[in-house]
């Protein structure tokens, strides 16, 4: 890792986080692990790749290490590229995108949804929510092609099977209501 | 007491349970000596080198449950070469030669071969218990010699082990004439298993009180079998993904709310939030459970979970449930004596998931505390000071931050303070871990006030040879001492060398001691071994005759009766 004070001087002119005044501890050589306080956010990222490199550190046993590591890659891949379906609604003109993994539930989704469509007198459906005689129905495509409707699945089952949403108008929808 | 008759001293020392009693009282005199070899039943060996098989089952010829321990704590992380040593089978033949009526058998960290499963499977007609932890090196063969030569086997355990998969045959390998299973658990497996085959074997072990089912099991599957086994006390679970409103997920509904007796769950991978509602009859029950396992559960599910569970006394969790979810745990779980919150972010990239706050909610709420793994971004003096204050029952206390080296946050100091208010109010401290900046001081903290410690954890830690003399010299009960990345040399290593044979072991690496130190240690004591274990890199590139000035990467020290042992592979040097 490179020196926190810069040979040429401007050390203390560097961005960095950490109280004022405060030094690198020496450590020993052989570590070569920068102090936690003393890094800037442009830091941070290399030194978790160095820290990545002490052998046996931190003291979890490989067993539980090597349980879920794909699922953190995956996860990380996932947050970073979003999860952006189209949303059309019968009748509205063009369709729009949504990306699901801003959303914690179906609540937040049918919320965004209905923020989104409200011009095309969307708010009907969110007020008589559940109540058979709705106007729409939220449906999606899966990954199989079929379509099915919104709530039937834990969330991160739909989320990770959904290929694009359409809200169903009137009488298409009636007949899909789940019943809950 | 010689003038009482044998059986009468034998019968008294019936009311010794432990090991260190039974230990004491035979080196009182000869007669004594005898009593207590021919009627000890249980044996524990903490270090498989520490003394010859042979010798213990000739002294023990009575032995029904023997628990052998092999490689030092640090190969859990990696530190200990793969074929360093702590080999199972000169124990199992040193046992079939001369204590076949052995009953139980726990192995920890040792290697263990099918080969010896296979010897052990025939050599003992009333063995009853296998439980195999942290070890390695045989495969689901070995397995099926188990299930197939047992007969009346109650219990087959298997933690954490590293288990080659041959196959799915071996549980169908338990003959249908087997009904004694009282405890099974293979969660450790990674192949599939013949879940046909496991329904019936747990239908008739109608003793069945624990079962631990590994990933590959199917909540389909899991619900067929819960409906066989109303009666278990502890359960993990297998994979616990289904789809909502499945045929499945309502029968295991049903089934949960049938198993009255349920106080233990474990398992839960790839759990989904939604599910985990299936368990919420049972969590009033609860005594134990394991959520480590399950990443996808967070924060706002688990505490949803968490209230629901007010009996529980152990409860082990990924650091996803946040100081928040820590708060609720505080206020719900007054019965609580073990609590471990394990790192789901393992390179600290990600946002502080549990900090000082949530270990100081947990203190001032679980009084009952005293079991504590904690791994965390950032720790406080301030925070330790108070949760020393709030939970005096400590026995056992590891602290991890993850950042090595990190001082106090608030005010950028070691944290000698804080593990010093923590040695000086429990005073039955038996283990600890350090983690943190820290300085010569808290190793002095430590040498003073932790009289009853017996296991201590260094890493990255303290400024000089000071350090480790303090706790060499003051810590009366040692018996472990692992050491990594601290300047600590051959002045502390040499100051107090009778100190180890007091000891079990003592193991450094990445400090400061060197070849001649470690030379000049194993030329005063005789009867400690001293290993310098090189990296394989290292030895291929080194001289024949590395100077003594060279600084040893890995040294671990036992005391042993059993001299130098012969199964070391060469890049271990036994001085």
């Amino acid at each position: 890792m490179e020196d926190v004070k810069g040979s040429d001087g401007l050390g203390d002119t560097e961005l960095r986080l950490g109280l004022p005044g405060t030094s690198t501890a020496t450590r020993s050589a052989k570590r070569a692990l920068p102090e936690g306080d003393e890094e800037s956010h442009d830091e941070l990222r290399r030194t978790s790749a160095t820290k990545a490199q002490v052998v046996g550190w931190p003291p979890i046993r490989s067993y539980r290490k090597n349980s879920f590591p794909a699922r953190k890659v995956e996860a990380e891949a996932e947050a970073a590229a979003g999860l952006y379906v189209k949303v059309s609604m019968d009748g509205a003109p063009f369709l729009r995108k949504i990306d699901l993994s801003v959303y914690k539930g179906y609540k937040e989704l049918r919320e965004g949804l209905d923020n989104m469509f409200k011009c095309f007198s969307f708010g009907e459906l969110s007020r008589r929510e559940g109540g058979s005689g709705s106007e729409y129905a939220i449906t999606y495509e899966d990954k199989d092609g079929d379509l099915m409707l919104v709530g039937d699945v834990p969330w991160e089952m739909f989320i990770s099977s959904c290929k694009r949403l359409r809200i169903m108008k009137g009488s298409e929808a009636r007949g899909l209501e789940s019943r809950h | 007491m010689t003038y009482f008759p044998e059986e009468v001293v034998e019968h008294i020392f019936d009311f010794l349970s432990s090991h260190r009693d039974r230990n004491i009282v035979s080196t009182v005199c000869k007669a004594w000596y005898r009593v207590e070899r021919l009627s000890r039943r249980s044996v524990f060996v903490g270090n498989c080198y520490a003394v010859r098989p042979g010798r213990v089952m000739a002294r023990f010829p009575g032995t029904k449950c023997l628990s052998v321990k092999g490689k030092p704590h640090f190969a859990d992380f990696n530190l200990v070469p793969h074929d360093w040593g702590g080999f199972a089978l000169p124990w199992i033949e040193a046992a079939a030669r001369g204590c076949p009526g052995l009953e139980e058998l726990r192995l920890k960290r040792m290697v263990v071969s099918d080969e010896s499963l296979e010897l052990l499977a025939r050599s003992f007609p009333n063995f009853k218990a296998l439980v195999l932890v942290s070890c390695e090196g045989f495969s689901t063969d070995g397995l099926a010699a188990i299930a197939t030569h047992c007969r009346g086997l109650r219990e087959l355990d298997l933690q954490e082990n590293e288990v080659e998969d041959h196959g799915r045959q071996w549980l169908s390998c338990f003959p249908d004439s087997c009904t004694s299973l009282e405890s099974l658990n293979f969660a450790c497996l990674k192949g599939e298993v013949n879940a046909g085959a496991l329904e019936r074997l747990v239908a008739r072990c109608v003793n069945l009180r624990s079962l631990k089912l590994n990933r590959a099991i199917s909540v389909e599957s899991l619900a067929r079998i819960l409906v066989r086994t109303p009666h278990l006390v502890e359960l993990g679970t297998g994979s616990f993904t289904v789809e909502h409103r499945a045929e499945a997920y309502q029968r295991l509904i049903h089934a949960f709310r049938k198993c009255k007796s349920l106080k233990s769950l474990s398992g839960f991978w790839d759990v989904a939030p939604r599910c985990l509602q299936s368990i919420y009859s049972i969590c009033p029950n609860l005594t134990v459970l394991n959520l480590s396992y399950a990443p996808a559960i967070q924060g706002a599910d688990l505490v949803k979970l968490i209230r629901h569970c007010f009996k529980l006394q152990k409860l082990w969790v990924l650091d996803c449930i946040g100081d928040k979810g820590l708060a609720v745990v505080a206020s719900t779980c007054k019965e609580l004596q073990e609590l471990r919150v394990f790192p789901s972010d393992i390179y600290g990239t990600g946002t502080a998931a549990v900090t000082e706050e949530g270990l100081v909610a947990i203190s001032s709420g679980c009084s009952k505390l005293n079991s504590l793994l904690y791994f965390c971004h950032q720790m406080t003096n301030a925070a330790l000071i108070t949760v020393a204050k709030n939970c005096p029952h400590f026995t056992r206390f590891r602290l991890c931050i993850l950042d090595p080296g990190k001082p106090d946050p608030d005010t950028n100091q070691p944290l000698d303070e804080g593990f010093g208010a923590i040695v000086r109010s429990c005073n039955d401290l038996r283990r600890l871990s350090l983690s943190g900046l820290l300085t010569d001081t808290v190793f002095l903290y430590i040498g003073e006030y932790a009289a009853r410690l017996e296991m201590l954890s260094i890493a990255f830690a303290g400024d000089s040879d000071k350090g480790m003399v303090y706790v060499l010299n003051g810590c009366k009960n040692l018996r472990k001492l692992e050491i990594r990345d601290s300047p600590f040399g051959d002045a502390a290593l040499l100051e107090n060398v009778g100190k180890y044979e007091t000891m079990r072991s003592l193991w450094m690496s990445s400090c400061d001691v060197t070849l001649g130190g470690c030379k000049a240690l194993a030329a005063k004591m005789p009867r400690l071994n001293v290993e310098v274990i090189n990296d394989r890199v290292e030895s291929d590139e080194m001289e024949e005759n590395p100077s003594d000035m060279h600084k040893v990467e890995k040294m671990y020290v036992y005391r042993t009766l059993a001299g130098a042992r012969n199964d070391a592979p060469e890049f271990v040097d036994i001085l």
